[in-house]
């Protein structure tokens, strides 16, 4: 049946054209899926690098350290901190999944305001020390 | 219905009607070449469902809106689509649980392929589902020829997945499926899980390892909107991190 296939083709791409369907209204679950997607690809590219710029001390040693005193700046410092902020929510938030697969999948909600929480009171730790480090250098 | 209010002329002058907008994500595959919304307004009691809200605009005002549904209270599971972004029974959704001052928006689920208006192709889906043989599996005869025997506690043990109507609601929740179709999806988890947990069942062993694949339950990210959907009450994710641990455990 030729003309079943071109409507199906057609019905196909329709899925996924414009105009969009209305953004899905998922809870917590869905938003620490894509707050845990983000930070850990945002992660994967700063390994890249920092995987990059210490293989230049190989290179040679006055290479490594030019590169790593152009990080010694008030906008890298600032950068640390949205690393810092997304390592620690992927590390909490990461614990979270593995009890929900492990443990009990109950208390998934609870358990990403806890994961929030620790969140907050870490950088709450972090953030000041740091900045003082930054800008007072 | 119509009938029980023409029957009561008083109850009517009690509850107040008010109208409602629903904008609809039309689609007629022999005229558009995309989706398009459009809007409806319609006189509605708190006590009326989305799907009666259906009902008046494909009666009353635009016959070529078209939508499935059977039974029309949330048994036959055909009436699933997503109702303010989130997906519902239209039969099992109250206006009164709805913020009527804005517009509600009513759209076809996610992930399958659009068909017309609100109906998309449930194949690929029903496939999924058949692929995880959800039918019970015993070679042996049961005692005295009539009935195999199970202790409540066995029963019990999936009693929560027997409950699935098939509507489709949670797997076209899942961002996975959205962006892999080839993921066997809630649903279908869902009724491996009542057979693997049922002790009458002798092929447990068979589902696992079909659910032990790329495209099976580790592409579950446990984002929970297949509970969240779930017009049952089914605890989704809880059942697809059971299947997952049976897979670990080489057994239910």
């Amino acid at each position: 049946m030729p003309a079943a296939g071109t409507v199906t083709s057609q019905q196909q791409k329709t899925t996924s054209r414009r105009p969009a369907g209305t953004l899905y209204r998922g809870r917590e679950g869905m938003w620490s899926w894509v707050l845990h997607r983000i930070t850990g690809v945002a992660i994967f590219f700063f390994l890249l690098v920092h995987i990059l710029d210490t293989a230049l001390v190989r290179v040679s040693p006055e290479a490594y350290n030019t590169v790593i005193g152009t990080y010694q700046t008030p906008i890298m410092g600032l950068g640390e901190v949205a690393l810092v902020g997304a390592i620690v929510f992927h590390a909490f938030n990461g614990i979270r999944i593995i009890l929900i697969d492990f443990w009990n999948a109950k208390y998934s909600k609870i358990m990403f305001y806890v994961v929030v929480g620790l969140w907050v009171l870490t950088m709450l730790a972090f953030v000041p020390r740091h900045l003082i480090n930054v800008f007072s250098h | 219905m119509s009938t029980a209010t023409i029957d009561q002329p008083a109850a009517p002058e009690a509850i107040e009607s008010f109208t409602v907008t629903l904008i609809i994500r039309r689609f007629d595959p022999e005229v558009d070449d995309e989706p398009r919304w459009q809007d409806f307004d319609v006189e509605m009691f708190p006590t009326d469902r989305i799907l009666d809200a259906l009902h008046k605009i494909k009666w009353e005002q635009d016959g070529s809106l078209s939508f499935r549904r059977s039974c029309a209270h949330g048994v036959c599971g055909s009436d699933a689509m997503r109702i303010n972004g989130r997906n519902r029974l239209a039969c099992k959704t109250l206006i009164k649980d709805l913020d009527v001052t804005k517009p509600v928006y009513v759209e076809a689920i996610k992930g399958l392929p659009l068909e017309k208006d609100l109906i998309v192709d449930m194949e690929p889906f029903f496939e999924s589902f058949k692929e995880v043989q959800p039918f019970l599996m015993a070679s042996s005869k049961p005692a005295d020829g009539k009935e195999r025997i199970q202790t409540v506690a066995q029963r019990a043990r999936f009693d929560d997945t027997t409950k699935c109507i098939l509507c489709a609601a949670c797997t076209s929740s899942c961002p996975v499926f959205w962006t892999d179709g080839q993921y066997f999806g809630p649903a279908a988890i869902v009724n491996a899980h009542r057979f693997i947990f049922d002790s009458r069942d002798e092929n447990a062993a068979v589902r696992l390892d079909i659910l032990n694949d790329k495209e099976g339950v580790w592409r579950c990210r446990t984002t929970f909107n297949c509970t969240e959907a779930c017009p049952r009450g089914i605890q989704v994710t809880q059942a697809i991190a059971e299947v997952k641990q049976a897979i670990m455990r080489g057994k239910p």
